[in-house]
């Protein structure tokens, strides 16, 4: 029995240190790439290894014991039962030990939490199930979610390698620059985590929360959400674009150049097939995930729009539903999430889908005049 | 008084009453621990089975078997039957059973409430296993069922949750004091509380934890349904409450409950070490000590859960250090077990192999506790695969094997017959083996950046969570094995002696094998 254990043990150990040298079998945290990352790799690193020796020392007389000191070995037990020097020793020692760890662990986190001085601000909000990144000052504003296309998910297409880890809008930040993000959410607990930069700061509806980072490279930067907030909470990824500043303000204008435009349409004189065609990417992107792309949602949590009284003959409750959303229940308010044309566009596409073929148009003016009425 | 007694004893000496009423109306330990043990295992079952599906849909990357609603209520409600049905339980009944025969009582103190708290259990379970076929599903919000999820946005269902948690919770709240009175009234002439088993100890600190945390979980839960309910907002910020409160009352109660999960495995353990060493306990005073340091900083450390919610660096300054301090009573723990070894005459019949097992993977598990405990580090950690290792280390290994340990070591005193060794040491290999392959990977994918609780990864994980899910099956298959070990030692066997270990110390080898209904009604006397 023994000899079988002994063989076992030998051929894990021997098959997780050929793991290892494996990239896709990988075993370890990243250092990542910022200064408060790189030590809190360090950190990590120094408590395994003094976990190790610990475990090797008591493991070994463990082990000494089991071989040594068997019956079978004709060994006679000893009768002692206590020894005051090694039992103070042995609570002493750890104190030490502990102490000392405790020394850098503190160092770092006070520089953690101190997110001052900061160059960029930004207000990361998580919702059911994707994340709105706000450049506070910059009037830019926009959601970013999961990019995979459901074949892939559900197992008609391969996968690519960024499976699950890949969204339509990254946020995008300069490098060199204390970033700070100001983390909070809509509806429940989300989790806000990117291992590279060792940020990881629950986002709690009704709190803000601080955290910061200042990057040291260009380069793409993949996270997930940490904290389980419901059905999709695996489907809510973290995508962190660090360009150099130049790139940076490039983008930035462009950004503030777009959402410029955005608020132009608003005035457009819309059509009944423009709209629903928008309206289908917004439900796909807002709406889809709880009331389904096939409007029959999951009852009764989330209610079937197929059909639905509401949406065949109340426009305005129709337009308050999405709008206010509905306190008590999982259905948000949109006001704020959704643009008028968003807004207008998803409301119009939900009376014209799903054989909900009611022919009304309702304009983003109509939604400004709702709002404005409130 | 002792009039009324004689009378009773002259009239009949009863044995059990006859048929299934037997097990509804019983107010002896015996029956009700067996009770307890065998709703255990059913959970242990039951719970099982829901962890084969979710590590039959992490099998691959991608969504194959089930939803993700649904995977969020199978390691929901995993958890749940898990922590309350399956390992709570156990210990319970291991109480039962052996805290009066290694007391010398004639029973628990307070037989007829006894009976009720058991009873109240397959009640509670029942209506949280019903709650999976309602309208709705059942809960999906984690056993930690944070608010709001788990109250704006939980499924109808949860006021059933909340319901089947109070039954429960009042349960174990009966069988604490059962316990607690059972070990300061009962004591036979002459045992004095240094005197008592480590088992007796380490119960009678566990159902002073369950007494004061257990009324916690209770009002949690009852906050939760004043919220869903009556229109409170105890955890809705929209209303002026706070989310953050909810975790604060969980955690103040659900870090004690990880130790009233573990403490009576440390007492078991330090019965079993020492009659498979041949060789008194060592530090058995320290021993005591630590476990009521242990018992007394899990009150002060329940932050450390909520290192990433944003309370400001002096709680997480203090809570990482208070944390940091458990390692020290822990690893006396741990040191005295292997001392108890050095130098003893060692052998390896099954109950020794996992109580060895214990040490070894629960000290493990402690290594990856105390690299939690540094706030900085956790940042990386907290909420991935490296916090299910780590739990799953001290909870399998450590609960569960604890639980094992004591089953094979009292079953001849149970059954009156020997389990067969050879299947007993197949039944540890394999657990040992199949719990290794799956919870040792996940420490490698936690690392590598996968959160817990998703129903699909990226394909980087895909390698590590296929082993993962290997050595759970084989770890969950195994299991059977010990139902058939079991049966078979109920069934016939190798005739056990009152003291079928060389060993083994202790009032409960005096009885003889299987212990007779009635046990030490004439209190034995302690030296």
């Amino acid at each position: 029995m023994l000899r079988l254990a002994i063989t076992w043990l030998v051929g894990l150990s021997l098959s997780v240190v050929g793991a290892a040298a494996n990239a896709e079998w990988g075993v370890n945290m990243r250092p990542g790439v910022t200064e408060v990352s790189k030590s809190v790799f360090d950190l990590h690193m120094a408590i395994f290894w003094i976990c190790v020796v610990i475990g090797v020392i008591v493991f070994g007389v463990m082990f000494w014991s089991m071989l040594m000191h068997r019956k079978s070995e004709d060994s006679k037990p000893a009768t002692f039962h206590e020894n005051l020097t090694v039992e103070i020793l042995w609570t002493v020692i750890p104190l030490v030990i502990l102490i000392v760890m405790a020394v850098p662990a503190t160092k770092t986190l006070i520089d953690i939490y101190d997110a001052e001085e900061s160059d960029v601000d930004i207000l990361v909000t998580g919702y059911q199930w994707r994340w709105q990144y706000k450049y506070v000052g910059e009037g830019v504003t926009y959601f970013s979610s999961l990019s995979t296309p459901r074949e892939e998910i559900t197992n008609v297409s391969p996968k690519n390698p960024n499976y699950l880890l890949e969204v339509d809008n990254p946020l995008v930040v300069p490098i060199g620059k204390k970033i700070r993000f100001l983390i909070t959410s809509a509806d429940v607990i989300h989790s806000w985590w990117v291992p590279a930069f060792a940020v990881k700061k629950d986002a709690i509806p009704g709190f803000v929360n601080e955290s910061w980072t200042r990057i040291d490279e260009p380069g793409i930067y993949r996270g997930q959400c940490t904290e389980l907030c419901g059905k999709d909470h695996g489907f809510m990824p973290i995508v962190v674009e660090a360009k150099t500043q130049e790139d940076y303000d490039t983008w930035l204008a462009e950004q503030k150049e777009a959402a410029a435009k955005e608020a132009e349409l608003r005035d457009k004189d819309w059509s009944l097939e423009e709209l629903v065609a928008r309206g289908e990417k917004v439900y796909g992107s807002a709406c889809a995930s709880c009331h389904q792309a096939t409007g029959e949602g999951i009852p009764p949590m989330f209610p079937a729009l197929k059909g639905s009284s509401i949406v065949l003959t109340d426009i305005q409750e129709h337009i308050n539903t999405v709008i206010n959303g509905r306190p008590g229940t999982a259905m948000a308010a949109f006001g704020k999430q959704l643009s008028e044309v968003d807004a207008a566009a998803v409301i119009t596409y939900e009376r014209n889908a799903w054989g909900n073929d009611t022919g009304e148009l309702v304009s983003p003016l109509d939604i400004l005049n709702f709002k404005e009425a409130q | 008084m002792s009039a009324v007694i004689d009378h009773h004893h002259a009239d009949h000496a009863h044995g059990p009453a006859k048929g299934m009423m037997r097990w509804v109306l019983t107010t002896n330990h015996k029956d009700i621990g067996t009770m307890y043990l065998w709703f255990s295992f059913a959970m242990f079952l039951l719970g099982g089975s829901m962890a084969m599906v979710i590590r039959a849909e992490l099998f691959q990357p991608g969504l194959q078997l089930v939803q993700p609603e649904f995977f969020n209520q199978m390691t929901t409600t995993h958890g749940l039957i898990m922590v309350f049905g399956a390992v709570m339980p156990a210990f319970v009944g291991l109480a039962n059973w052996m805290i009066p025969l290694m007391v010398g009582a004639p029973d628990m103190a307070l037989p007829r409430m006894n009976n009720f708290s058991f009873w109240l259990l397959p009640m509670a379970f029942g209506l949280l296993v019903s709650t999976l076929f309602m309208e709705g599903g059942g809960p999906n919000f984690g056993w930690t069922f944070y608010a709001p999820l788990s109250t704006t946005y939980a499924p109808p269902s949860v006021t059933f949750f909340i319901f089947a948690i109070h039954l429960a919770g009042i349960s174990s709240i009966m069988g604490a004091i059962n316990i607690i009175a059972t070990i300061l009234n009962l004591r036979a002439p002459g045992m004095t509380l240094m005197k008592m088993p480590l088992f007796v100890w380490t119960w009678l600190i566990t159902a002073f934890l369950l007494i004061a945390v257990m009324p916690v979980l209770a009002g949690v839960v009852t906050m939760m349904l004043m919220d869903i309910h009556f229109g409170t907002s105890f955890f809705n910020a929209a209303g002026g409450g706070d989310p953050v409160m909810f975790q604060h009352i969980f955690w103040f109660f659900g870090h004690p409950e990880v130790y009233i999960m573990i403490l009576p495995a440390f007492g078991a353990v330090s019965q079993i070490i020492p009659t498979f060493s041949r060789k008194p306990l060592f530090g058995y005073t320290s021993m005591v000590y630590a476990t009521a340091a242990i018992a007394f900083l899990s009150f002060i450390v329940w932050a450390h859960h909520m290192f990433t919610v944003g309370i400001p660096i002096t709680g997480e300054l203090f809570f990482m250090y208070a944390t940091m301090l458990i390692a020290v009573p822990t690893g006396v723990k741990v040191f005295n077990w292997v001392s108890t070894m050095f130098r003893g005459a060692l052998t390896f019949e099954t109950p020794m192999l996992f109580a060895i097992a214990f040490v070894i993977l629960f000290t493990i598990g402690g290594f990856s506790g105390l690299m939690l405990a540094i706030a900085t580090a956790d940042f990386q950690y907290h909420d991935t695969y490296f916090v299910v290792a780590h739990f799953h280390y001290v909870l399998v290994p450590g609960a569960i094997f604890g639980i094992f340990a004591s089953a094979y070591y009292w079953l001849p005193k149970w059954t009156g017959h020997m389990y067969d060794e050879t299947l007993g040491k197949t039944h540890f290999w394999m657990s040992f083996i199949g719990m290794n392959l799956a919870f040792f990977p996940m420490h490698f994918v936690g690392l590598a950046g996968m959160p817990r609780r998703i129903p699909d990864y990226n394909i980087m994980f895909a390698n590590f969570n296929m082993v993962s899910s290997i050595g759970a099956f084989m770890f969950g298959a195994t299991q059977l094995l010990f139902l058939f070990i079991v049966i078979k030692c109920i069934k016939g066997g190798p005739k056990a002696a009152a003291n079928p270990w060389e060993g083994a110390e202790g009032l409960e080898w005096t009885v003889p094998s299987p212990a007779p209904y009635h046990t030490f009604t004439t209190p034995p006397e302690v030296k």
